[in-house]
């Protein structure tokens, strides 16, 4: 379950920063969840509200509150964009895989549409990234 | 806020010691010292290979380890089913000797190579910063007695992503008998010395003829020569049998080396 090692990442970053504010209490966090990383929501959540947080007194009562963004792609060589669910659906299960764990491998199992070029630039949508943490001092 | 930064300590807290095969210079033998290194230290100790030459990974080529996917590609013959990181919790690197009567401890092994597969890897630094992060921050190596980590050549992303993550990495340069490496050997240690980071010493390998001129150069720098491996013409035949290896005249110089700086 590579979801769980980025949930347990969140909370380790929550509770740094935390301590780094001086808060009592964290109430909420605010996720941003590119979609080049497929993350299986459901379990990311599982495993942050079942598992982690009731393990944290800092974090238990904390909402989680998660966005989806979409991935975007730029050529560098012709400057065209895209989005990567257009390009998700010819990947095959084991390319798709790869660019889960490690998303520069988009730059092995994709090309620019247009020109056909590896040499983009992942634009939005990369990966697990936190907006805000709020709490309470 | 990048959430991966904060659990990589984590992952890396139950390793002894971490030692970053480095040299500005390609063609000089780090993956070969790297990957021998690990392999003889796993005869007493357990071992992690971390292979970071995102373009040209060699690690897995030089100790015979297979790279396919047997879940994904339905090749499920016996022996090749766990030579593939496992999902549980994050990634476990697989165990490719496992410890024995004869090998006490056995090499973690990861590798890019899982996830690119022989296909050429063509990034720019700031992606190829993102993939060592990930990497650094989803592997599990549980408890290590070394970590040992081929690096790419030169003193660009990797070095400089191993400087600010893994503050208790120590630097093995490799060098060899060549006047065009030494200046670029210098450049990495004037480099290491200035950011601070621990330098373990220099190997000087390919060694064919007797030559002072790596040890009173690198004397400069107050850093050590830890030894030298002489030119091994055989080396090549022993590329991906792992007992072969064993028994080079390569392994043996690295296996003195191991005796005293180990």
């Amino acid at each position: 379950m590579h979801e769980w090692a980025l949930a347990e990442a969140v909370v380790s970053t929550a509770l740094e920063e935390s301590k780094k504010e001086g808060l009592k209490e964290i109430t909420k966090i605010k996720l941003k969840i590119g979609e080049l990383q497929q993350i299986d929501i459901d379990t990311f959540k599982f495993v942050l509200n079942e598992v982690i947080q009731p393990q944290n007194p800092m974090i238990k009562k904390a909402k989680i509150e998660l966005e989806t963004e979409r991935g975007i792609l730029k050529c560098r060589v012709c400057e065209h964009k895209w989005a990567f669910k257009e390009m998700l659906k010819k990947l095959d299960e084991e390319e798709s895989e790869s660019i889960h764990f490690i998303p520069e491998m988009s730059h092995i199992y994709m090309r620019c549409p247009k020109c056909k070029s590896p040499d983009f630039e992942i634009v939005q949508g990369r990966g697990v990234w936190i907006d805000s943490i709020e709490g309470e001092k | 806020m990048d959430p991966r930064l904060n659990i990589i300590d984590k992952r890396l807290e139950n390793i002894k010691r971490i030692v970053a095969v480095s040299g500005g210079k390609g063609g000089i033998g780090k993956s070969s010292v790297a990957s021998i290194l690990a392999l003889c230290l796993s005869e007493k100790y357990k071992v992690g290979l971390l292979d970071l030459d995102f373009y040209g990974p060699s690690s897995h080529v030089i100790l015979g380890i297979p790279t396919c996917n047997p879940c994904l590609t339905g090749r499920q013959a016996s022996g090749r089913k766990d030579v593939y990181p496992k999902e549980e919790k994050g990634i476990l690197p697989p165990e490719i000797y496992p410890p024995t009567s004869r090998r006490a401890g056995g090499i973690k092994f990861m590798s890019i190579i899982y996830y690119a597969k022989d296909n050429p890897l063509a990034i720019r630094g700031v992606d190829i910063s993102n993939a060592i992060i990930e990497l650094l921050a989803i592997t599990r190596w549980d408890k290590l007695d070394f970590l040992i980590i081929d690096m790419p050549p030169g003193i660009g992303d990797a070095t400089l992503d191993i400087i600010r993550f893994l503050k208790r990495a120590e630097f093995l340069v490799i060098a060899t008998s060549s006047k065009v490496v030494l200046e670029t050997v210098k450049k990495t240690i004037r480099m290491l010395k200035e950011t601070g980071v621990s330098i373990l010493g220099v190997i000087e390998n390919m060694k064919f003829k007797d030559s002072l001129f790596i040890k009173e150069a690198i004397n400069q720098f107050d850093v050590r020569l830890l030894g030298e491996i002489g030119f091994d013409k055989n080396v090549e035949d022993c590329i991906g049998d792992k007992e072969k290896l064993l028994t080079s005249r390569f392994a043996q110089d690295i296996k003195e080396i191991i005796l005293d700086y180990f």
